[in-house]
């Protein structure tokens, strides 16, 4: 059954019940419990099409959003993160519970799945062939990554690259955070995309978050290979332009960008050599989206 | 639990246990064991992710604490200060088959106690940092428990702490320090020395029944049993070289609760003819008994239960009360309950 066919209330019921609700998100299993009021139409409305599994069952992370004293859950509601019992960040309004569970969700990931090196990057892929753009400040990547799903790409995610260690990626699509004036961009882009409650006055501003496409959560358990690593860079002033980088530039940069580099060790300068081996490697600037997107479609034909 | 059982899980019951042993940072342990005893093959793929990505932060770990020991090694390159390595740093030392699962989280290391205050100051000169504590918590370590606060180096995460001694000053039992660099034993390609095996045990035995509040750290009696197994097996003549060696350091008591609960929660292979001359009296094991098992091991986070907090509770009173006398104890244990949060001391 997928979250979207459960009608909304059931959704909370199942929330607040003893074994709460477990999401098949990707490789991962989470078992989410909350009695926050505002988290069930948040999930209905940003991951209607992940399946929901029965209880019980092997779960990868225990996610309770809890209210952090009894009385928070009247005077200026609160909520927090815990993951198996450990309550992991400053408290939240309670409003914000959506972004919480993303956050908190993120940094679980983050820190525990080392079967994998986690590259900070979008990964998406058309044609059976993925293009790994590595996040960096002010690199515009969500916002092009969100154009790309919506113009026929597949997203295996935004915000982690799993690498395997055959060098395969596997796919985490989850739904996009989009901040301030990307917002309106990608709502004026397309007709298609689903963008859940606007969350303003958070650390980065007014947040947003875009749903995964049907085709990107379809094949979630199909991992990809990568041809290309991408570094983009928005300027609104500048030329659109790909610019071949040395290997050795490369390696260092995505080195640098894994969540979990150190922790992998020698084993985790093998995947990111393997990487560089096998995929092209650009710096990538542009002002337009109109621009960069048939140039990425070139890649790929 | 048996560990043959463990192809027989359902998925429930394997996510109740991996709750568990990731609370008690045990599940690469869990994984080792399970390894080792050539069960790992049959489980589901799901489980053996697990433990393969709690393998390999704990290996990681093991890194940094390595490194470490590294970088000591090349702080002390001029000087001919003794020291010692203790637990964690001293089993990777020896590369016991155990020590890459056990999550190490600091290096311990033992000097002599007039080595102490120039040992800070060089540690001080080659960028170790005292950890920022109150004012409270200098005091403690410095004036009550005759220790220095734990340091850190300015460019790394790992944690050293300096002993001169096994146990606080301020204990009721001592051990003699003198008598640990005598019999202690020299580590090819190493400058760090480690405690013989009668002492190494021994330290496993006070840390965990003397020096702790025995909260959820049934990974502490985990790795007695190991050393235990490693060193001593079914030879007869190495029980009693241990027991002989508890004598010496007046440390029956504690030995005899860790190799009563070794062979309780761990079914510890322990030769039936050991028995201790000095043991305690029937009514404090039958509270130990009934104390020691609720806190030692982990609750999963929805089934808090009162009775293993009382335990937890009591047991922490005991620790502070083994270590600190009466008039000191009081105003710490006050201090500490406004403080709140968990107490690390």
């Amino acid at each position: 059954m997928k979250i979207g066919e459960i009608p909304q209330n059931e959704i909370g019921i199942m929330l607040k019940s003893p074994r709460g609700l477990t999401l098949e998100v990707g490789p991962f299993k989470v078992r989410v419990k909350t009695r926050n009021n505002y988290f069930p139409p948040f999930l209905q409305k940003l991951y209607p099409q992940f399946p929901v599994l029965e209880c019980p069952s092997l779960s990868d992370f225990h996610v309770f959003l809890d209210t952090p004293v009894a009385w928070r859950r009247f005077i200026r509601p609160q909520v927090i993160f815990r993951e198996n019992g450990d309550k992991l960040f400053e408290p939240f309004p309670a409003n914000m519970c959506g972004p919480l569970f993303e956050w908190g969700w993120n940094w679980c990931i983050g820190t525990r799945a080392h079967q994998y090196l986690i590259l900070h990057s979008a990964v998406i892929e058309k044609n059976g062939i993925a293009v790994i753009m590595p996040a960096y400040p002010g690199s515009g990547k969500s916002t092009l990554c969100a154009a790309l799903m919506l113009s026929g790409w597949r997203l295996l995610s935004d915000e982690f690259g799993l690498i395997r260690c055959d060098g395969g990626i596997d796919p985490i699509p989850r739904p996009i955070p989009l901040k301030n004036q990307s917002i309106s961009v990608i709502r004026d882009f397309s007709t298609d995309a689903v963008i859940g409650p606007l969350f303003p006055k958070t650390r980065k501003g007014t947040v947003a978050h875009l749903a995964p496409t049907e085709r990107s959560v379809k094949q979630m358990k199909k991992p990809a290979t990568a041809a290309y690593i991408i570094f983009p860079k928005f300027h609104p002033k500048t030329v659109t332009a790909l610019k071949p980088v040395k290997s050795s530039y490369a390696l260092m940069k995505l080195a640098t960008n894994a969540f979990n580099y150190e922790v992998l060790g020698a084993e985790g300068f093998k995947r990111v050599a393997r990487l560089i081996r096998q995929c092209e490697c650009y710096n990538f600037s542009y002002s337009k989206l109109e621009e960069a997107l048939p140039l990425f479609d070139s890649l790929v034909s | 639990m048996n560990p043959d059982r463990s192809a027989d899980l359902s998925a429930e019951e394997w996510d109740r246990l991996l709750c568990l042993t990731d609370k008690s940072r045990l599940t690469a342990c869990l994984g080792y064991r399970l390894e080792k005893r050539g069960l790992m093959e049959g489980l589901p793929e799901a489980v053996k992710t697990r433990f393969q990505s709690a393998q390999i932060y704990s290996h990681y770990r093991s890194r940094l604490i390595r490194w470490e020991m590294n970088r000591l090694q090349r702080a002390l390159r001029e000087t001919d200060y003794q020291v010692i390595a203790l637990k964690g740093g001293a089993y990777l030392l020896l590369n016991l088959p155990f020590a890459e699962s056990r999550l190490a989280a600091d290096l311990d290391v033992l000097v002599p106690a007039s080595d102490l205050s120039m040992f800070e100051t060089l540690l001080r000169e080659k960028g170790w940092e005292p950890e920022k504590l109150s004012e409270y918590d200098q005091r403690y370590y410095r004036e009550w428990m005759h220790e220095i606060p734990p340091m850190r180096h300015r460019e790394r995460k790992i944690e050293l702490d300096v002993h001169h001694a096994l146990l606080p000053l301020t204990a009721k039992l001592r051990v003699n320090s003198d008598l640990l660099f005598e019999s202690a034993i020299p580590v090819e390609g190493s400058r760090f020395k480690v405690l013989c095996p009668e002492d190494m045990i021994l330290h496993a035995v006070i840390h965990l029944f003397y020096d702790s509040d025995l909260d959820t750290r049934i990974r502490d009696v985990l790795d007695l049993d190991e050393l235990l197994r490693i060193f001593y097996g079914t030879d007869q003549d190495s029980w009693v070289r241990l027991l002989e060696r508890t004598k010496q350091h007046g440390l029956e008591r504690p030995l005899f609760y860790a190799l009563r609960y070794c062979r309780q929660l761990l079914d510890t292979q322990i030769p039936e003819e050991i028995q201790l001359d000095k043991r305690p009296g029937g009514f404090t094991t039958f509270l130990m008994d009934s104390l020691v098992p609720k806190s030692i091991l982990p609750d999963l986070p929805e089934e808090k239960n009162r009775f293993n907090r009382l335990a937890r509770w009591l047991l922490y009173v005991r620790s502070h009360y083994l270590r600190m006398p009466l008039k000191l104890l009081i105003p710490h244990l006050i201090y500490k309950s406004f403080r709140g949060g968990n107490p690390s001391h």
